[in-house]
This record gives structure tokens, C-alpha cells and sequence, in this order.
């Protein structure tokens, strides 16, 4: 099953600064959606008020008609969001293996009596985890290097593990940004793959903030583009490079690229 | 099997019992320094679940550590010839008597530790710390002014508490303190105390509800801080305020520092390893925590990790 989320007139004040000013936008189960926008748009921002971390100052976020606004972060990514962040943020003391069992903890039947008690119920619950994070490991090729330390990774495994993660959640949406960062071409061109393929194998919406056009462009049904928090286009990809706003917002940063 | 943790406990446990018997030709010396480790281990065990594992900056062991040791010790002095009516005044009565002591004051100490836990945990780092030592010496001062002849005897503290602490007690909680906490870790549900300690935001992010790991952290630790008390006073004999001041509380955070925070075989060797130097240094009492505070420096520049080399704990696990 997949989920809608729906932003209506989302406001969001740091004292003086406006960061997201009165955004509305909405993501259909299924769709692969890019937010676009120049350096300190407030791109990230969006992400951090879909997943709680801040609340807005005004306006509305509904996940499946859920108001989302007063739940926790994790509660919100027990109702069917995650995400990865700008700056990895990997737990930086474990494996590869024990990044993506973090999060098995919010699916476990069994808490913490069983943890201590270690019956059969324990190591039934244990092995089948292991196995589901291994067949993870293994779609994405990391199957390898599962008891590694991630911090060993190379930068773009980094990066696809961290998506990996967000998806042991088993989401309904997933919000990736700017997970393009840092990649060179060739694991660009993966990655575009690669996030199509997890649109598709598991069903899910993609909500994807990334600075290189030609991943943008490449993959996205539908783009929102934001300048100063306010929502100054929304289109498919072609509709988006021929807006002349959106145009004159990017001509007025450098190029970019990286 | 699949069973092996429980057996290693059980056999802990029995090993503990067997030695308690024949301790009576165990040098008088050598089973008191033995005892005090034992009392140690299960202290920085219990801190390094919070400090180490969970990543909090615990100041205030020892205060939790004081809480069970007047809780036990009320419960002996004033219940004792009640309870031992009850149950018969042979090793069973004593034994069954000593429990709930034990458990009285790990329960006492537990709440104090949800009560202070509770606000302070949305506190970070450095100001937990404080908050955490700014309660170790409430309790202090607290219990240093109660009155002489009430039930916690003002500054002088509590004097002929029965000596019920022996080998096995310290050793089977000990063994339990030590099972307890590398079963909550060593877990899947265990993942959520280390995502907190790397990384808060992302662990949130993951569906793991932060606050409640730290609460549990904290109890579990405030809880054996407890009964590590009930057994100090029960070995002792003799309580004041002054012995769960804050430098008691450094001397834990200085085993889990050295023992290397999150790694329980290593915090137990240190616990061991600062008992018997505490022992040799006794004559130098002054110069103590100048030894102990310049060793902390020193290890955080040399050995962040702690003493043991991190690959003697690495679990291999099939790949
Ligand atoms: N917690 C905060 N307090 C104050 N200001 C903030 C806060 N978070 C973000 N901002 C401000 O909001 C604006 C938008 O920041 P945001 O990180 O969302 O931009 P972005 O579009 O993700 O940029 P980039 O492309 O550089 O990642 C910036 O001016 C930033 O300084
Ligand atoms: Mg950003």
C-alpha cells in the first residue's frame, strides 16, 4: 500500500527569517518527485518539517490524512516516512550490518522482556531478521561487506547504505537529499537507477532534493521548485527547464554542478 | 544451543555460591579488596550502560549507589526482627531478609533515577552531567541533614548495620548486573542504546523513540547503582553521606573511561584494576584523584577506546 502526502500553505519562521513561506504541494502514491531550488531555499527545511523535526509556524501537513505536525520523529517514521540526510549520518561505531538493524527495532513483535530472556521466540525473531537485512544487503550489493565498520565504505556506498537503511523501514514515501552529493558520474547514473528500481520493486513514493539537474530531470515525473521557501514552479521536467522564473532563479547562483 | 548466555549466568551464579562457602579460608584482606571489586564491577557496568552504551554523560552514580544503600539498610535495621519472625532467623530467614533489603533499596534508587531521568534526559551532554552531579549532592546534603536519631541519622550516618554481604551476593548480582545489560545490548532492541549514542537525529529518524532508551538506560543503571549500595553497606556496616559524594561518582566514571565506554569486559578489568590500585594508594588518600585525573587525561589523548585492544570484543559473526 502506498500513501499521499499533501503540504497545504506550510509556513515555517526562524525568528526573522521565513525559511518555507505558505508551500503547498502533493506527492501520489507511487510518484518520484523532485523539489529543486538554489542553496538555502529551504529545501532541506521541507524535509525537516515532513519528518518533525521542526513543526510549522502555519499551514498543514497531512500524511494519508494524518495531520503530521505534533507527532515525533519516530513516530513519523513508524507511520510510513524516512529519509536520508544531506550530511550522512550513518551511526558512525557500527557495521554496515548493525546500520540497517537499527532500524528493525521499530518492526520487532518483541521488546525488551525477550531481549532479556532470550527464548526460542528471541532467536527465531533474531535469525529472521538477519536474514531479511542480508537479502537487503544482498539487492544492493553490500551483502560483502555486511560486518564491516560502515565508516570503511567508500563515500557512495555510504550513501546507498544510508538509503538502505531508510528503506528497512519499509516506507511508503521516502525522502532522499540530495543523495547525488559527492557521487562521481558513473555512480550517478547508478543512482538514478537505483532509486527508480526501489520506486518500482517496492512501491513507494520518492520525494528526491538534488542539485544535479540531469539526475532531476532524468528521473522525476513531477518537479517543485523553491526560491527563498516560496514556491515559484511545479511541472514535469521539460515544463520546469523552459520556465523562465525558474531560469532566472538559477542564473543568479553559479552554476550547478560537483 | 542457543542457550549459552542463560548457562554461563547459572554457572556464574553457582560458581559465586560455591566460593561464598568455602570463602571462611580466604584471606580476610584479599576477600574484602575481592568484595569491593565485585561492588565496583557492578557499578561501572550499571554506568556504562548510561555513559557508555546509550552515550549519556552520567554524573550522579554514586548518589543512586546511596539511595539503595539507606533503602537496604533502613529495611535490615528497622524491619529486620519483623521480617526474620516471619521467615526464621537461619540462612534462609537472613537470606530472604537480605533480598528484600537488596531489592528495596535497587527499587528506591531505580525511581529516583525515572524521576530524575525523566526531565533532565532531553538535557545534552554537559548539562546532563551537571544536572546529574547537582543530584548526587542533593541527596548528599539532603541525607546529611537529617535528623541524628530519625532513620537516616543525619551526618553521622547509619552505624551496625549487620554484615550480610558475602561472596555471593556481590558475585550473583554481579553476574546478573553483567548478563542484564550485555542481553539488552547485545540485541536488536540493543541497537536503539548505541543509535543514540552515535547519532540522536538519525536514530529518531530509524523509528527508534529516543527518550525512552535513555529512560531505560537510566533506571536499569540507577537500579544495580542500588544494589551495588545495599551490598556496600551490608559489607561495611557503617554509612555516612560523605561516602556517596560526587568524587564516589567520579571513581565510576573513571572504570568506564579507562575499561573503554561501551565495552563491558573492558570496564570490568577496570574496575578490578582501580580497586586494588585504591587499595595500594591508600596511604597516599591526598594524591589519589591528582593519579586519577592526570591517567584520564592521558588516556584521552593516547587510548580514547580504553585500555583493551577494541578486537579482543569484536563478535564475528557469519557473514
Ligand atoms: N534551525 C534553523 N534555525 C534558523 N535558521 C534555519 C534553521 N534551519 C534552516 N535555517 C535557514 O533556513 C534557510 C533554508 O535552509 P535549508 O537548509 O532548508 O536550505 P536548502 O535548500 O536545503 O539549502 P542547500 O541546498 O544548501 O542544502 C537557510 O537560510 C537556513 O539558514
Ligand atoms: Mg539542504
Amino acid at each position: 500500500m502506498s500513501a499521499s502526502l499533501q503540504l497545504d500553505n506550510v509556513t515555517i519562521q526562524f525568528g526573522g527569517l521565513r525559511a518555507v513561506g505558505d508551500l503547498s504541494f502533493r506527492i501520489n502514491p507511487g510518484e518520484l518527485i523532485g523539489l529543486i531550488g538554489p542553496n538555502g531555499a529551504g529545501k532541506t527545511t521541507v524535509f525537516n518539517l515532513i519528518t518533525g523535526v521542526y513543526h510549522p509556524t502555519a499551514g498543514s501537513i497531512k500524511f494519508n490524512d494524518l495531520s503530521i505536525p505534533g507527532h515525533k520523529p519516530h513516530q513519523i517514521t513508524r507511520l510510513g516516512i524516512a529519509r536520508t540526510f544531506q550530511n550522512i549520518r550513518l551511526f558512525p561505531s557500527m557495521s554496515v550490518f548493525d546500520n540497517v538493524r537499527t532500524a528493525m527495532v521499530m518492526h520487532q513483535l518483541h521488546g525488551i522482556t525477550h531481549a532479556l530472556t532470550r527464548g526460542p521466540a528471541y532467536h527465531d525473531e533474531e535469525a529472521l531478521i538477519e536474514k531479511e537485512i542480508l537479502d537487503l544487503l544482498d539487492i544492493f550489493k553490500l551483502r560483502d561487506v555486511a560486518h564491516v565498520p560502515c565508516k570503511s565504505l567508500s563515500y557512495g556506498d555510504q550513501r546507498r547504505l544510508e538509503i538502505i537503511r531508510a528503506l528497512a523501514t519499509k516506507p511508503k514515501l521516502l525522502l532522499l537529499d540530495e543523495p547525488a552529493a559527492g557521487m562521481n558520474p558513473t555512480e550517478k547514473e547508478e543512482l538514478m537507477h537505483l532509486i527508480r528500481f526501489i520506486r518500482d520493486k517496492f512501491d513507494i513514493a520518492v520525494l528526491l532534493v538534488e542539485h544535479d539537474m540531469k539526475v532531476v530531470m532524468g528521473i522525476c515525473q513531477r518537479i517543485v521548485v523553491i526560491e527563498y521557501g516560496i514556491k515559484i514552479a511545479e511541472g514535469t521536467p521539460d515544463e520546469i527547464q523552459n520556465n523562465p522564473k525558474v531560469i532566472e532563479a538559477y542564473l543568479g547562483v553559479e552554476a550547478e554542478e560537483s | 544451543m542457543n542457550y549459552k548466555s542463560q548457562i554461563a549466568l547459572v554457572a556464574a551464579l553457582a560458581i559465586s555460591l560455591g566460593v561464598s562457602l568455602v570463602s571462611g579460608s580466604i584471606d580476610d584482606y584479599f576477600l574484602d579488596i575481592l568484595l569491593n571489586a565485585g561492588i565496583n564491577i557492578i557499578l561501572a557496568v550499571s554506568l556504562n550502560l548510561v555513559n557508555g552504551h546509550t552515550g549519556q554523560f552520567s554524573l550522579g552514580h554514586a548518589a543512586f549507589m546511596g539511595v539503595g544503600a539507606y533503602g537496604a539498610s533502613i529495611v535490615t535495621l528497622e524491619m529486620g526482627g519483623s521480617l526474620m519472625r516471619i521467615f526464621g532467623s537461619g540462612a534462609f530467614g537472613t537470606g530472604i531478609l537480605f533480598l528484600i533489603a537488596l531489592l528495596v533499596g535497587g527499587l528506591c534508587a531505580a525511581i529516583c533515577g525515572w524521576a530524575v531521568g525523566v526531565p533532565s534526559l532531553r538535557l545534552r551532554g554537559d548539562y546532563l552531567a551537571i544536572v546529574t552531579l547537582g543530584f548526587n549532592e542533593i541527596i548528599r546534603v539532603v541525607l546529611q541533614n537529617t535528623s541524628g536519631d530519625g532513620p537516616f541519622g543525619g551526618a553521622l550516618g547509619l552505624k551496625g548495620i549487620e554484615q550480610y554481604t558475602n561472596f555471593f551476593w556481590v558475585f550473583g548480582i554481579a553476574a546478573i548486573a553483567i548478563y542484564v545489560i550485555s542481553a539488552l545490548v547485545n540485541s536488536t532492541y540493543g541497537r536503539g542504546f548505541l543509535a543514540v549514542r552515535d547519532d540522536e537525529i538519525a536514530g529518531e529518524s530509524m523509528g527508534v523513540n529516543t527518550v525512552r532508551y535513555k529512560v531505560i538506560a537510566f533506571v536499569t543503571g540507577a537500579f544495580f547503582a542500588g544494589l551495588a549500595g545495599g551490598l556496600y553497606a551490608h559489607l561495611r556496616s557503617t554509612i555516612s553521606p560523605e561516602g556517596f559524594n560526587f568524587l564516589k561518582s567520579v571513581d565510576v566514571v573513571v572504570m568506564v573511561i579507562l575499561g573503554g565506554m561501551g565495552s563491558t569486559v573492558g570496564v570490568i578489568v577496570a574496575a578490578i584494576v582501580l580497586t586494588v590500585l585504591n587499595e595500594t594508594l591508600r596511604d597516599f588518600e591526598q594524591y589519589r584523584m591528582i593519579v586519577f585525573s592526570l591517567l584520564l587525561i592521558v588516556m584521552m589523548i593516547v587510548r580514547p577506546q580504553g585500555l583493551l585492544p577494541e578486537s579482543m570484543f569484536q563478535r564475528r559473526k557469519k557473514a
